[in-house]
């Protein structure tokens, strides 16, 4: 019974975390009792439960999260959006509309290839692509703001503990921000200018996320920044 | 390039003739996240071996036909720079080439866990800038970082 690393400290794969009773959870994995990381990244556990947090993923789909999408092309069923992810995602043309509709005429008018669409994944089980809706608030085609893509895996961080750094982004800039779990980002702001500060603040997030006392030096730059636009 | 063979190829002072020891291995330098683009990517020096990996995935296959319901398909393609060796290399895919490409990735196989990104591919591609003896193995082993960069799940980091 003994664990080799520290909490927040780096791991690569391959590398011994712990040995005897543990359970290994989150990109961990379990060879007689000795247990090792698979990926690159920071450790961390709870009670017996070992887990790394990795610095960099791909993004896999879960049903129920939200996220930001580009059509890519449409067919007579439905469109398909690339979602940022190894799996393309299929938007149902009966995902796209609530009322009766005649088939064939309807597709263009909804939706075109290069729209940027808000969507939540309604289904997703690795044998079959995910498929995606638009049937619910605040969903839809995008019309306004700028996209700004990120690491999936700095996505926790961008929205904080209980939304703590996202709603500070909010307050600060007087922006609209949505944050699709994929790692894209919409930004919707007055001005442009205020979009390409708030933009580059999300940038600086990405790169610093594994630091301390982040919240406070990105509340100053926004600030800094913020006030330099108006 | 030595052009003319000395009679002893170690010295009295048990030496080789570049000056190491029979059993030092030559300086190595890793490098990794050196291209922008790519997933992950690794650089290796090793003596005057300089080669460069790229690795991309796991993404959509393309022919669809190759993919597999089970895990994802892993691409490999060794290649030498044209520039790489004192006679130009053609820059065609040569047999060699193709071997030493199914020898890494059957290298590098085993220690990917394939099995969580079902339908999918991972490509690496390495890229022999300069060569001089053990390539191969200095590939391997910067593929490898290559993977862990991408955030790829490995069961343990290969050397050779």
């Amino acid at each position: 019974m003994a664990i080799y690393t520290q909490k927040k400290q780096i791991v690569t794969p391959g590398e011994l975390l712990a040995q005897g009773e543990y359970y290994p959870e989150l990109n961990t994995f379990k060879e007689k009792d000795k247990i090792y990381s698979m990926i690159v990244g920071l450790f961390d556990y709870r009670g017996n439960r070992l887990s790394v947090v990795p610095l960099k993923h791909c993004y896999i789909p879960y049903v129920g999260d939200l996220v930001i999408g580009k059509v890519v092309d449409s067919g007579m069923s439905g469109w398909t959006v690339d979602i940022n992810s190894p799996y393309s995602a299929l938007l149902p043309l009966t995902e796209a509309i609530s009322r009766p509709h005649s088939m064939r005429k309807d597709v263009e008018g909804i939706l075109r290839i290069g729209d940027m669409i808000k969507a939540k994944v309604i289904a997703f089980d690795r044998t079959k692509d995910p498929i995606l809706t638009i049937r619910d608030r605040d969903l839809g085609k995008v019309t306004r703001g700028k996209v700004v893509k990120i690491l999936p895996s700095k996505i926790p961080r961008l929205i904080g503990k209980k939304g703590s750094m996202i709603n500070l982004l909010k307050k600060v800039s007087l922006c609209d921000l949505t944050v699709g779990q994929n790692g894209v980002i919409l930004v919707m702001c007055k001005s442009s200018e205020a979009e390409e500060a708030v933009i580059d603040v999300i940038r600086m997030i990405e790169r610093e996320a594994h630091t301390q006392g982040l919240t406070d030096r990105v509340s100053e730059a926004l600030r800094r920044r913020i006030a330099g636009t108006q | 390039m030595i052009k003319s063979y000395p009679e002893r190829l170690i010295d009295e002072n048990g030496l080789r003739l570049d000056g190491r020891r029979p059993d030092e291995l030559r300086p190595i330098k890793l490098e990794i996240g050196v291209l922008g683009n790519a997933d992950g990517s690794a650089y290796i020096e090793q003596g005057k071996n300089k080669i460069l990996v790229g690795v991309y995935g796991p993404r959509e296959i393309h022919p669809k036909h190759a993919e597999l319901p089970n895990r994802a398909v892993l691409r490999c393609r060794y290649r030498m720079a044209p520039f790489s060796t004192e006679e130009r290399k053609n820059p065609a895919p040569s047999r060699r080439e193709i071997e030493i490409s199914k020898v890494i990735r059957e290298a590098l196989e085993p220690a990917v866990m394939s099995e969580y990104y079902p339908r999918t591919v991972i490509d690496i591609f390495i890229e022999a800038l300069q060569c001089d003896g053990g390539t191969r193995c200095a590939g391997i082993v910067a593929a490898s970082l290559a993977l862990a960069d991408a955030g790829i799940p490995m069961r343990d980091l290969v050397s050779s």
